[in-house]
């Protein structure tokens, strides 16, 4: 499943559950077909708003870049 | 539909205090109020509690006649609302609407949280709780991410600024410090704001509101009973409450709360007035880009100018729309479910001409604007002078 960023944070202040993880990005996330989720980003390459993003178990991670030609 | 009016308010300072549980600021608050209206509590008819999570954060569940037997209300209906940070608001809402509607004449409003005793780790957690929390909250956002993701957008969508929100916060600071009750007295500079840590991006310390113990309570009763209460009674205009999802990710914009818009819709139609007419108001800024929606979706300003409106001195106390002359969330405190009440303490002070230092010069109607969670329900009151 494919999507795009529609808006993304880095959290900091993590609750207590994910604090050792801090700082991580969580974005919503536009999949095909117009639904959205909220989903956390990993891969270690951080995404903005339009990015294509590729889903990776619960979470998504930036597309790779296509080749040219 | 009767007329109903606020006849006395009640107010314990916002702030962190080891030493007091949530029952004792409650009481405190509640006392207060009864004095500020000369009420008695035998004529109190029934007791709306506001409060968000008292249980999570001290342990003690059945809260609302927990507090007012020990304020000496006996054998009434005493229950407690929960709309998150709305709950406030949204206690006012029913208490209102069931004097309005005549079920009884006097009735108690109170609001209180009692926070500061838990670690901010764990209250991020139980703050998160207001979201939806098999779905977002499971992927690792908190209240200040998710309203991060909002900025981010409404910056993309509208080219607000980081700038703005911070001028949102350095005035809230400034109208905070002249408030003798607020938790952080403290004037802040455009810099400090900017240069502060991060807390979830685009926002930093300065654009979230604080993590607070306090109670606020108001009196209400039907406009040909406030004669009683021999103080100056201010007039309940309009009231609405509306809903939305709790999930941001369900809603088609982000940059807009479709909940504070139908409220504000309501409330308005009510009140036969529109925005132009709001003198003054208190809003619910538990970060800086909710106020600045606010002034968009309560029609203070045009949509996706909220940023601009808050940077040219709009909303400063001698702007043409000031917004949280009190010190807003921000500076005077965000105890969650006192949230609500403490802002219609706000606006009667106002339109009574008792708000000191912070006095405005134009207070004759005033609109508080009360949001819970992510926008999933929210609360918009219109009280003038009668």
């Amino acid at each position: 499943m494919t999507g795009i960023v529609y808006s993304d944070t880095v959290v900091h202040a993590a609750p207590a559950a994910f604090a050792e993880e801090a700082p991580y990005q969580v974005a919503i996330v536009q999949l095909e077909g117009g639904t959205k989720t909220t989903a956390r980003i990993i891969g270690g390459e951080r995404v903005k708003i339009g990015d294509r993003v590729v889903q990776s178990g619960s979470a998504f991670r930036k597309e790779a870049l296509r080749k040219e030609g | 539909m009767r007329q109903v009016a606020v006849v006395g308010t009640g107010k314990t300072a916002f702030g962190a205090f080891p030493d007091r549980d949530l029952r004792s600021l409650a009481v405190e608050a509640g006392r207060k109020c009864l004095e500020n209206g000369q009420a008695r509590p035998d004529q109190i008819q029934a007791f709306y509690l506001g409060n968000f999570a008292g249980p999570s954060f001290t342990g003690q569940n059945h809260l609302a006649p927990y507090i007012s037997t020990a304020l000496g209300m006996k054998g009434i209906p005493a229950t407690r609302f929960e709309a998150a940070c709305a709950s406030g608001g949204s206690a006012f809402f029913h208490a209102v609407s069931a004097v309005m509607a005549g079920l009884y004449d006097t009735v108690m409003v109170l609001g209180v949280e009692k926070m500061t005793s838990q670690s901010t780790a764990r209250v991020t957690e139980i703050l998160a709780s207001a979201g939806e929390v098999s779905g977002e909250i499971a992927a690792g956002s908190t209240f200040p991410s998710l309203f991060g993701m909002i900025a981010r957008r409404h910056m993309f969508e509208f080219g607000t600024t980081r700038e703005n929100l911070a001028a949102v916060a350095v005035k809230n600071h400034e109208n905070g410090a002249l408030n003798p009750d607020a938790h952080m007295r403290k004037v802040i500079t455009l810099e400090q704001a900017l240069n502060a840590r991060m807390i979830a991006e685009p926002l930093g310390l300065y654009d979230c509101s604080l993590i607070s113990d306090g109670a606020a309570a108001v009196i209400v009763t039907a406009m040909e009973r406030a004669g009683e209460f021999n103080r100056k009674p201010v007039r309940v205009l309009g009231i609405a409450q509306a809903s939305d999802y709790l999930a941001l990710d369900q809603k088609d914009d982000i940059t807009t709360f479709p909940a504070v818009r139908a409220a504000a819709r309501k409330a308005y139609e009510l009140a036969g007035l529109g925005p132009r007419e709001v003198e003054f108001a208190e809003v619910h800024d538990c970060f800086t880009i909710a106020e600045v929606i606010a002034t968009e979706d309560l029609g203070f300003c045009e949509r996706g100018e909220g940023g601009r409106f808050a940077s040219a001195g709009c909303t400063r106390r001698g702007g043409e729309k000031p917004v949280n002359a009190s010190g807003g969330l921000k500076s005077k405190g965000h105890p969650v479910g006192a949230t609500g009440v403490a802002q219609i303490c706000d606006v009667v002070q106002q339109i009574r001409c008792e708000a000191g230092e912070r006095q405005l010069t134009r207070h004759s109607i005033g609109l508080a604007q009360n949001l819970g969670g992510s926008g999933a329900t929210c609360v918009v009151s219109i009280l003038g002078a009668s």
